[in-house]
């Protein structure tokens, strides 16, 4: 085991400076300048930008700055924003909390969904429950988030008015208030990402549990008179939940993606929104900084999703 | 229009039978600027008009939380910094300049005692200097007092290439000193007819000295006060998040009786235009939003909710689109539209004449821009035609068609008119945006009828606008017959707009496309003008000067205008709120104040 992890790390390395090198091209390749608007201002003189450019290393050559970059970064420095002279990992940290935030409770809230839902419709296949059960999951998934926050933000904010659809990270509410508001604000996207990531994860619970709930043993747990409930929760669920366990790790990349377009239509001050504005401002050093996170992210789930399986499953072993 | 005219529309003025107002929209008419024509007035000896705004709250504080939306959030709040219109109006909550221009171009004191003129002594004669009395008793929100020593730092920071402020061009060729503790003097290296650049509006608002002093030039990015703002202004920094949020609260010391109204202020960035508006308008959740680029369609659905409306500020954008003097398509010394080439079709007058009638100016604003960019045929021709808003203007696809005929432009058998086995074909490229694409099938369904082929190009905007040397599609390369796009006029004074047309600005290989003149269209008889009105002193002279200039620019169709751009922004109906086109939106934010 300790062997295993130990390769597997070692392989990370060179995975993330592929990914950091990509990354770094692709956005050197792209059009724009961060101080592309004071171009196109005549009042600033055109040597500003320039004197602008060679202080922050711009009119260096791709490679140079890469490696400027990656020495930096193994040591801990992510550089500084271009556009708001901040150091990056600041920006970042700022940022953070938000993003964990509405992406733990969605992520909560899908599985209070699913779990229920998806094991309540395997134990009665094709019955009239698991029927309404698969079409929403269906729908749910199908639509983007994009399309179900304004339709929620239409009919809740606008038309109801019952919900705020502009989310502030500090509330100016204290003590009860403070709550009161944060739930608020906080329910529509929650529920909007929630519900996506909960109806394909209610379809892979169904079919993992539909799997289990035939085998021998199962059929042998009801001979021994154990009641149903116990049967369900003790001999089924356990067992099925190992695939679901890997999949919701494996799902965690997809869904910092889709906090993305959650957090631009809300509002919601997280690292997606900063990617967005950062992409849009050319802000390499924090595009390059926050898509770095996410691919560090991506990484370590796939491993933990492959040391979870290896504990969850006797079965599989690793030496 | 000449100074004579000019002169007699002042005199208008003075004895009363000419607005002051409209003697400026007049003069905005004519392509200049607001500050310029009140500048003129000032100059003339025509008492400055009263501030209109009337601020009703009788005691400071009490208006509860103002709340604001700026759907591109202010990314830094060091104004000397500031890269956009977003990071300005950020740091405005915080920091004042001496002055600020108000919606008809008026100087209005802010931490100035009075405006300089040269009744009170202010304005030197010979244009050469003038002389800032700073207001006493201010204070800077950690209690130090506001002194002529902060005024001469903050010229010294900027004007420092090694800090690398942004606002450098107001500073770099100017020297202050300090004449006692509450007296300044600009002097300039040469007669300056336009003085109130340093110090004044977007790109004056001041930094404190102490906070600053140890952070000028290479260290400029560790000072943390560029973060953690201490002003003069109304408000006192609270939290800042870059890209989110701005937070302030009422600055009890300030430095103007019973202001401010509110007692707290958030500025949200973030999200998009619509829903911005939406926030405002239709919903109530905040108070105002900021720059509000949304079809007009949309906004008037919004406004049927009635919480909110849309404010139109007039201030200097022009839609426009411009004609290539050169050749675009052939190379020369590895550049096109090369200067030591001439466009072969477009430099027939009779051409560009006749694509200036192409311009459906009143379908563009009526399908496209509606309340959001009115018509308009100037950066300025003829005066007599701006007067009235229902002016026709000369789209006449007939008479296009007979000025091509006469000129010897023949239809071909596929309906394109050619001359000498040269098609009319032109390739006319924009920035991706919806009203542009619609804008750019308007102009070519007229140009069909009259027998010129338009072949329709967009570029996406953050191409099409950067200065990147390696792309041959971006505006100041220009490699194509016709482009069109939004030239800003936020600087009150329009020399720096009109150097556009000079032939030293020319965008070349050579000066890697960061030249302002565009179209590459050159004269010298322009050229003249524009050094003769950079020494003049007298504003009218000078005001003459740049309508001549323009006449000139126009009346050669170097550029076609097509629709006149208004800042639009969203405001709740109780809001009170005096804006300016000619500064930041919050230029007067000490004002603002929530009717009960």
């Amino acid at each position: 085991m300790g062997y295993y992890l130990l390769r597997r790390l070692l392989i990370v390395i060179p995975s993330l400076l592929g990914i950091s090198l990509l990354l770094f091209m692709v956005l050197a390749l792209a059009p724009g300048d961060p101080f592309e608007e004071l171009a196109t201002n005549p009042a600033v003189p055109p040597e500003v930008r320039a004197s602008l450019r060679t202080k922050f290393g711009l009119d260096d050559p791709v490679p140079v700055r890469y490696v400027r970059w990656i020495t930096a970064m193994a040591h801990g420095d992510w550089g500084f924003s271009f556009v708001s002279r901040v150091d990056v990992d600041k920006l970042i940290l700022q940022r953070l909390p938000t993003t964990l935030f509405v992406i733990g409770s969605a992520q909560i809230l899908a599985i209070l969904v699913a779990l229920p839902v998806g094991v309540f419709a395997a134990t009665r296949p094709y019955s009239l429950f698991d029927q309404i059960a698969s079409t929403l999951a269906l729908i749910g998934f199908s639509l983007p988030t994009f399309f179900t926050g304004l339709l929620f933000i239409l009919v809740f904010s606008i038309y109801l008015d019952w919900l705020p659809f502009v989310y502030r990270a500090d509330l100016a509410a204290v003590g009860w208030r403070w709550y009161w508001e944060q739930f608020r604000q906080s329910i529509m996207p929650i529920t909007v990402f929630g519900l996506a990531v909960g109806a394909s994860m209610t379809r892979y619970v169904r079919s993992a549990v539909l799997d289990v709930i035939r085998l021998d043993y199962v059929t042998t747990a009801r001979a021994k008179g154990l009641g149903e409930r116990k049967v369900v929760v003790k001999h089924v669920v356990r067992n099925a939940l190992i695939p679901v366990v890997t999949l919701v790790m494996l799902q965690m990349p997809a869904i910092f993606g889709g906090a993305i377009v959650t957090e631009q239509i809300f509002r919601i001050p997280g690292i997606g929104s900063l990617l967005i504005s950062s992409i849009l401002a050319n802000d390499t050093p924090v595009v390059m900084a926050v898509t770095f996170v996410f691919a560090c992210l991506v990484v370590l789930f796939n491993l933990i999703a492959d040391i979870l399986y290896g504990w969850l499953d006797p079965r599989i072993s690793y030496s | 229009m000449d100074e004579r005219a000019l002169r007699g529309l002042i005199a208008k003025v003075k004895v009363g039978k000419l607005s002051r107002r409209a003697f400026v929209h007049k003069m905005l008419a004519l392509g200049l600027t607001a500050p310029m024509a009140s500048q003129m007035l000032d100059f003339c000896g025509v008492a400055n008009a009263q501030a209109k705004f009337e601020y009703k709250p009788t005691k400071r504080g009490g208006g509860g939380a103002l709340k604001v939306l700026w759907w591109q959030g202010a990314t830094l709040l060091n104004p000397h910094f500031a890269v956009g219109t977003k990071d300005q109006e950020g740091s405005r909550i915080f920091y004042e300049p001496l002055a600020g221009w108000d919606e008809d171009g008026n100087l209005v004191a802010a931490l100035a005692a009075e405006i300089p003129s040269r009744e009170n002594g202010g304005l030197a004669a010979d244009g050469m200097s003038v002389t800032w009395k700073l207001k006493q008793g201010v204070k800077w929100h950690d209690g130090k007092p506001f002194t002529a020593d902060d005024v001469v730092f903050n010229w010294q920071y900027a004007s420092d290439p090694a800090t690398a402020a942004v606002t450098i061009g107001s500073y770099k060729d100017v020297k202050v000193e300090k004449v006692d503790d509450f007296t300044v003097r600009v002097i300039f290296a040469k007669p300056t007819p336009f003085w109130a650049d340093a110090f004044v509006g977007t790109r004056g608002m001041l930094i404190p000295k102490h906070l600053f002093a140890d952070y000028i030039g290479g260290k400029s990015r560790d000072a943390p006060a560029n973060l953690k703002p201490v002003g003069t202004g109304p408000y006192k920094f609270v939290d800042f998040k870059p890209g989110d949020i701005v937070k302030g609260e009422i600055f009890a010391d300030y430095h103007v009786a019973n202001r401010p109204h509110f007692d707290s202020i958030e500025m949200k960035g973030g999200g998009d235009a619509v829903s911005a508006a939406r926030a405002v308008i239709q919903t109530g959740e905040y108070d105002y939003a900021w720059n509000m680029q949304v079809e007009d369609e949309i906004l008037q659905r919004l406004e049927k909710g009635g919480k909110g409306v849309a404010t139109i500020t007039p201030g200097g954008n022009i839609e426009h689109i411009q004609l290539n003097s050169t050749d675009p398509w052939t190379e020369v010394d590895g550049e096109r539209s090369s200067l030591k080439t001439k466009h072969p079709l477009l430099s027939d007058p009779a051409v560009r004449q006749a694509l200036a009638m192409l311009v459906d100016r009143k379908s563009v604003e009526d399908h496209i821009y509606g309340r959001t960019g009115s018509a308009t045929g100037n950066f300025l021709n003829n005066p007599e035609r701006v007067r009235s808003k229902n002016t026709k203007w000369e789209f006449n696809v007939e008479k296009a068609s007979q000025l091509l005929e006469d000129a010897g432009w023949k239809k071909g058998p596929d309906g394109v008119r050619a001359k000498d086995g040269k098609k009319l074909k032109f390739v006319y490229q924009t920035s991706i945006n919806t009203p542009r694409q619609k804008n750019q099938a308007i102009v070519k369904q007229a140009a069909q009828k009259a027998g010129v082929d338009m072949e329709l190009k967009s570029v996406t905007a953050s191409v099409f606008f950067s200065s990147d040397v390696a792309n041959p599609d971006t505006y100041a390369k220009f490699y194509c017959d016709i482009q069109m796009y939004t030239t800003t006029m936020t600087q009150p004074d329009p020399e720096v707009f009109m150097n556009q047309f000079t032939s030293w600005e020319v965008a070349t290989k050579e000066n890697k496309w960061q030249g302002r003149n565009i179209t590459r269209w050159r004269s010298e008889e322009y050229d003249k003008t524009f050094r003769a009105a950079e020494g003049e002193l007298d504003p009218v002279k000078r005001a003459a000067l740049f309508i001549r200039m323009n006449d000139l620019a126009c009346g050669d169709q170097a550029v076609i205008p097509v629709v006149y751009r208004p800042r639009v922004a969203a405001i709740s109906s109780k809001l009170k709120a005096s804006l300016s086109g000619w500064d930041n939106d919050l230029w007067n934010l000490r004002d603002w104040y929530r009717e009960a």
